[in-house]
């Protein structure tokens, strides 16, 4: 069974769904200033990679890079409602690319299997 | 401890401690300006030892491969030992040969250099005097032109602009680096609408990328916001005016923030460019060019109305910044 990564049409696929992605999580409120960022380049390459990991591609992600990544978000208070938001914009990313449903379902839910980490709990 | 060589003498860097501060601090000369890895003023060569592929960031390969680096970003394990030596080797003598007054706070200088630079519109070079204070401009010339064209904004305080308003005369010796920077025209997708926007001396890039656009044969529309505080921070203003009745795809639009009128818009840079974007930008390249915080904000503006990051190129423009962290009026 190939990975959704590859269903998707692997890095071409992420190049197109990164632009969309980052757009709708900038103009959100509730979650933009997690995401300004000097460098724009930078900060998508970085979006790019976990696009690439929530649909099983190439990755060199671990659970630990999610947690200390992360850690100093937490401490300036990124929670759940947080994370729900970045979600609900993957999630509307791949709809609006016309993703399966069957496909969104599983890429929503190893996004979820990494909320205790990004979280850092 | 780390440690770095200069002309038979080594000199122990701090931890964390970059390789120009390092310098700098023992009372080593070496040119720079932004201290922040973008002006390439403090560019060096490895001569023997490692040098960190960090310190080479956004250097031209062949560059790259003759170990030039950084000095400002070049920071070192410890324990090591890197010898290195100036890049007088990349650098070309140049005369000034002229010094013009375009605004209150504006000059237009022009320099011959002894050899052609092989260079693009909109990119830009540093400006070495004889004693290595150094400046990173902005090239407003075209490479075809004979002249190189600087548009320096007088800085209260400045040590080079206020060198150059006061001091330099025609026929002084300096000597120019570069050019360096990825803002530039490029051919293909000759239709493709064109967005130039930049306050103050940001205009200097875009007055040779829309030049160079134009000669090459661009027939898609090009739109030039040159912004400014009030009317008098204007410049080059009937020279771009003749340019628009010449070309039909060129539209030239000033603005202020105050004081406008007499073919002078008024109002924020930023909402006027609002103005001529379609819905959905779909093949649209931008240009964005001057102060830092004018810049990044456009290019996130332009972003969220729809543009690519890769068709959004910025140059901004950063002052020099002393030891020990930015300080303001400097430059």
């Amino acid at each position: 069974m190939s990975s959704v990564y590859e269903q998707l049409g692997g890095e071409p696929a992420m190049a197109a769904a990164v632009e969309l992605f980052y757009r709708k999580v900038l103009a959100d409120d509730r979650i933009s200033h997690y995401f300004e960022d000097v460098d724009m380049d930078r900060q998508a390459a970085k979006q790019k990679a976990f696009l690439t990991m929530v649909c099983g591609g190439p990755s060199h992600y671990s659970g630990k890079d999610m947690r200390e990544g992360h850690r100093h978000l937490v401490k300036r208070g990124l929670n759940d409602i947080h994370f729900n938001a970045v979600a609900e914009h993957l999630q509307g990313t791949l709809e609006e690319l016309g993703v399966s449903a069957d496909l969104v379902r599983q890429v929503m839910a190893v996004a979820e299997g990494a909320r205790a980490d990004v979280l850092n709990r | 401890m780390a440690r770095v060589k200069v002309e038979s003498t080594w000199y122990p860097l701090e931890p964390e401690e970059s390789v120009l501060d390092g310098l700098l601090r023992q009372g080593v000369a070496v040119p720079h300006s932004c201290r922040a890895g973008a002006c390439q003023s403090c560019m060096m060569r490895g001569v023997a030892g490692n040098v960190p592929p960090t310190a080479q960031s956004g250097l031209k390969d062949t560059l790259k491969a003759r170990s030039y680096f950084l000095a400002c970003m070049c920071k070192l394990p410890e324990g090591t030992g890197l010898e290195v030596a100036g890049a007088q080797d990349l650098r070309v003598p140049a005369r000034i040969t002229a010094v013009e007054q375009l605004t209150a706070d504006v000059l237009r200088v022009s320099l011959e250099p002894e050899a052609p630079l092989d260079y693009r519109a909109g990119q830009y070079i540093t400006l070495l005097r004889a004693d290595g204070l150094a400046r990173s401009y902005s090239l407003a010339s075209l490479p075809r032109e004979k002249h190189l064209e600087l548009h320096v904004r007088q800085v209260p305080g400045g040590t080079m602009s206020g060198w150059l308003a006061r001091e330099a005369r025609p026929g002084e010796q300096v000597a120019l680096q570069g050019p360096a920077g990825d803002c530039f025209y490029v051919p293909g997708a000759s239709e493709a609408p064109l967005l130039l926007a930049g306050t103050g001396t940001g205009l200097a890039p875009l007055y040779g990328i829309a030049r160079d656009a134009l000669e090459q044969g661009h027939t898609g529309p090009l739109f030039l916001f040159h912004g400014a505080r009030e009317p008098g921070g204007l410049y080059l203003v009937e020279t771009l005016r003749e340019l628009a009745a010449r070309h039909a795809n060129f539209h030239y639009r000033p603005n202020v923030l105050c004081g406008g009128g007499d073919g002078v818009e008024e109002g924020s840079i930023e909402a006027l460019v609002r103005t001529i974007l379609p819905k959905r930008p779909l093949g649209w390249r931008a240009y964005l060019c001057g102060n830092v915080e004018g810049v990044l904000s456009l290019r996130k503006k332009l972003f969220l109305a729809g543009f690519s990051l890769k068709d959004i190129h910025a140059d901004a423009f950063l002052p020099s910044t002393p030891p020990g962290g930015p300080l303001a009026g400097a430059a």
